[in-house]
């Protein structure tokens, strides 16, 4: 008779041993497909070395910040920073994790990848269809030299709304006014001209079929498929041409210490910044239900900054600078438990 | 959101009405037989019988509740989208996120007529893959070819897409597109249908991609159908010295009418919900300035497709949700229409044609 809850006991605290200690971590994020790759590379990775799994589904930024505020994921993701404001309404902390560019491709004979030279002003015009032929003035201004045919340009754009779009749309925002006042920036806009290709594939295939095309492309599929990038006029003025390096360059000159990292790499100072520069950012809450599931988010995307570089680079997307992470690694005091303090403490 | 599964089911009791009809006199009457015999079991079978019928009866309720559920959460969360824009969003062009001004003419008028495209292409040639397959196929053939064409249904959409965007719009854009602009394009009236640069994706380029991909299912439906008229009919229109076309058109036709009209339906169901291959190929553009089907255009599947994931929560999503409910409408009109006209065939039925 007495024993018994004797045994209860040890039996209760057995399972509690169980279910915290020796159990390894599942983890699930949702959202911006951008950086799926990634992710998903740096998950098998992370489960090897450690044995903790991360889930993370592709299932677009607008999902993903849907997820995040209905509590079903630990971690959502998004290619669009939130303003600070729409932050605060919803609890939530963003921070960014990898950097990529978005590159303008074209398809015309005779010409070398890179050799093209646009400015964000002529790019605007071109996706308004103010410039409607490949032997226009204002592209032969920029491209003394180059011979250019007395073709129509065919215009691409992507179909679906994604962060690529928001980041073309936010940079031709930037540049020119009149495109900001008509069109705007999102992850889809309402486009006067072109044809529409679903995903990166289908801009590409548009691309690579149709003569006299131009569409834009996120960096890596451009560079995978060998597609005719153009060098861009940067804020300097200076012409550069889409590598890790011009990437890392814009993102060095941002200054994240701003508000919550709200920062659109777009149109960054600096003479090497490529200006169609972007960031893909996570999203959690403040204010933790699971705070050891935080904590278990938080090590991954630690162990991610730490050692991951090398797998980013590998895929073509450009890892944070060491003071980034820094800044980042200080924002995390502010993700709290129930109680108030912070669930992962600083180094 | 659309259940394409409502036409097969409707498509198939037109058949099955055909072969059974008689069967079901011959069943009655076999069944008043039995319950006057075996009365003393009635208990136990009523009891079956009852509980056989309550659950069937409620899987029937269930169907109906989640029809009811699907238009009713449609309503809801397309609601903002109504009350801002009210019945203007079915005349609007718009589509605009940034500025939050959205329409669904262009979406609307896409999958109307890709989808009518589609089936002015696959019901004809359908019909003459029914009537090989019956009537004129050597019988070795019958089995291999009547298996292909089931298979080409079961080859996942999307890889009709990419088939679509990589192999056909390439050769549809180099020869066929300028074949039809240098022959139909010359005639007045119906040469504005055939203007404008040929880039191969466009309105066209899907209609003839959603064609090939409902053709297994209308031939399929006519050949089960065409088998079923009773040979007898066939010989003795034969007998009298019927060509095989006449036997087909007069004899044959007009007994699977119903059958038939079920496939039919069943194809533009499907023509009507198809969404992967379509926006590969239909070039995703919010533009109605000519009537050219070589123009790209939109469709409401394809912009559910390519716009849910990322739009922003509030007017986007539901407007997106407003298309949603607008095809569910146009299904059921396609439902509505379909029952009518075979009311009324059924009406004329026995009459002199």
């Amino acid at each position: 008779m007495f024993r018994f809850p004797t045994k209860l006991a040890i039996l209760a605290s057995s399972i509690a041993v169980f279910a915290t200690g020796a159990q390894a971590a599942d983890i699930t994020g949702a959202g911006a497909s951008f950086p799926a790759p990634i992710y998903a590379k740096w998950a098998d990775a992370y489960m090897k070395e450690t044995g903790n799994r991360v889930n993370y589904q592709s299932i677009g930024s607008s999902g993903g910040i849907r997820q995040i505020k209905a509590k079903t994921v630990d971690f959502g993701a998004s290619d669009m920073p939130l303003k600070p404001e729409d932050l605060a309404k919803d609890g939530l902390l963003q921070f960014p994790t990898v950097v990529g560019g978005v590159v303008p491709v074209v398809n015309l004979q005779g010409i070398e990848p890179g050799e093209l030279k646009f400015s964000g002003q002529l790019l605007a015009d071109i996706y308004q269809g103010k410039v409607t032929k490949w032997n226009d003035p204002a592209i032969a201004a920029l491209n003394p030299g180059v011979t250019l045919p007395e073709q129509d340009i065919g215009v691409v754009r992507r179909a679906d709304g994604s962060g690529t779009t928001f980041a073309f749309t936010n940079y031709l925002s930037k540049v020119s006014a009149d495109w900001k006042d008509k069109i705007g920036e999102g992850t889809a806009v309402q486009w006067p001209v072109g044809l529409g290709g679903k995903g990166n594939e289908g801009v590409s295939a548009f691309v690579q079929r149709l003569p006299g095309s131009i569409g834009y492309v996120e960096y890596a599929y451009a560079k995978q498929n060998k597609l005719t990038h153009v060098a861009m006029q940067n804020k300097d003025g200076d012409y550069v041409q889409p590598s890790e390096a011009s990437f890392a360059a814009a993102s060095a000159g941002a200054d994240w210490s701003k508000s919550a990292f709200y920062e659109i790499l777009t149109n960054q100072p600096g003479k090497d910044s490529w200006p169609i520069t972007s960031a893909t950012f996570i999203l959690m809450h403040q204010q933790q239900d699971k705070p050891a599931q935080a904590v278990e988010a938080l090590k991954f995307f630690e162990w991610a900054y730490d050692k991951g570089d090398q797998m980013a680079s590998e895929i073509d997307y450009v890892p944070l600078p060491d003071a980034t992470v820094e800044l980042i690694r200080s924002s995390w005091s502010g993700i709290k438990d129930g109680a108030g303090a912070a669930v992962y403490p600083a180094k | 959101m659309v259940d394409p599964n409502q036409e097969p089911k409707a498509g198939q009791a037109f058949g099955l009405h055909l072969s059974t009809g008689g069967g079901n006199a011959a069943a009655a009457l076999s069944g008043a037989a039995v319950a006057t015999i075996e009365s003393k079991t009635s208990a136990v079978r009523t009891f079956g019988d009852r509980l056989f019928a309550g659950a069937s009866s409620t899987f029937a309720v269930l169907t109906l509740l989640l029809l009811g559920g699907i238009m009713v959460s449609l309503t809801i969360a397309s609601w903002p989208s109504i009350k801002a824009f009210g019945i203007g969003f079915l005349f609007s062009t718009d589509w605009n996120p940034p500025m939050e001004k959205f329409g669904a003419l262009i979406p609307v008028y896409g999958t109307l007529v890709t989808s009518a495209i589609a089936l002015l292409i696959a019901v004809p040639v359908s019909f003459g893959i029914a009537l090989f397959l019956t009537e004129l196929s050597p019988a070795w053939l019958r089995r291999p070819l009547g298996t292909a064409i089931e298979l080409l249904a079961a080859i996942p959409s999307i890889v009709y897409g990419m088939w679509g965007l990589l192999v056909f719009v390439p050769i549809f854009a180099e020869y066929i597109q300028p074949f039809l602009q240098a022959t139909l394009g010359k005639v007045p009236v119906i040469g504005a249908l055939f203007a404008g640069p040929p880039l191969g994706i466009g309105l066209l380029c899907a209609g003839i991609i959603l064609a090939i991909m409902i053709i297994p299912y209308i031939a399929s439906v006519m050949r089960d159908v065409f088998e079923v008229t009773p040979p007898m009919l066939k010989e003795s229109a034969y007998g009298v010295g019927c060509t095989t076309w006449e036997v087909m058109w007069g004899v044959v036709l007009p007994y699977t009418k119903t059958g038939v009209i079920g496939g039919v339906m069943l194809g533009l169901g499907r023509a009507l919900g198809e969404t992967m291959a379509v926006t590969f190929v239909i070039g995703n553009t919010n533009f109605l300035n000519s009537p050219s089907l070589f123009d790209p255009g939109n469709s409401i599947t394809s912009a559910l497709a390519n716009e849910f994931a990322e739009a922003d929560p509030g007017l986007h999503t539901s407007s997106l949700m407003e298309l949603g409910l607008i095809l569910f409408v146009i299904t059921m009109i396609v439902l509505v229409v379909s029952k009518l006209l075979l009311r009324q065939l059924a009406k004329g039925e026995g009459a002199k044609s």
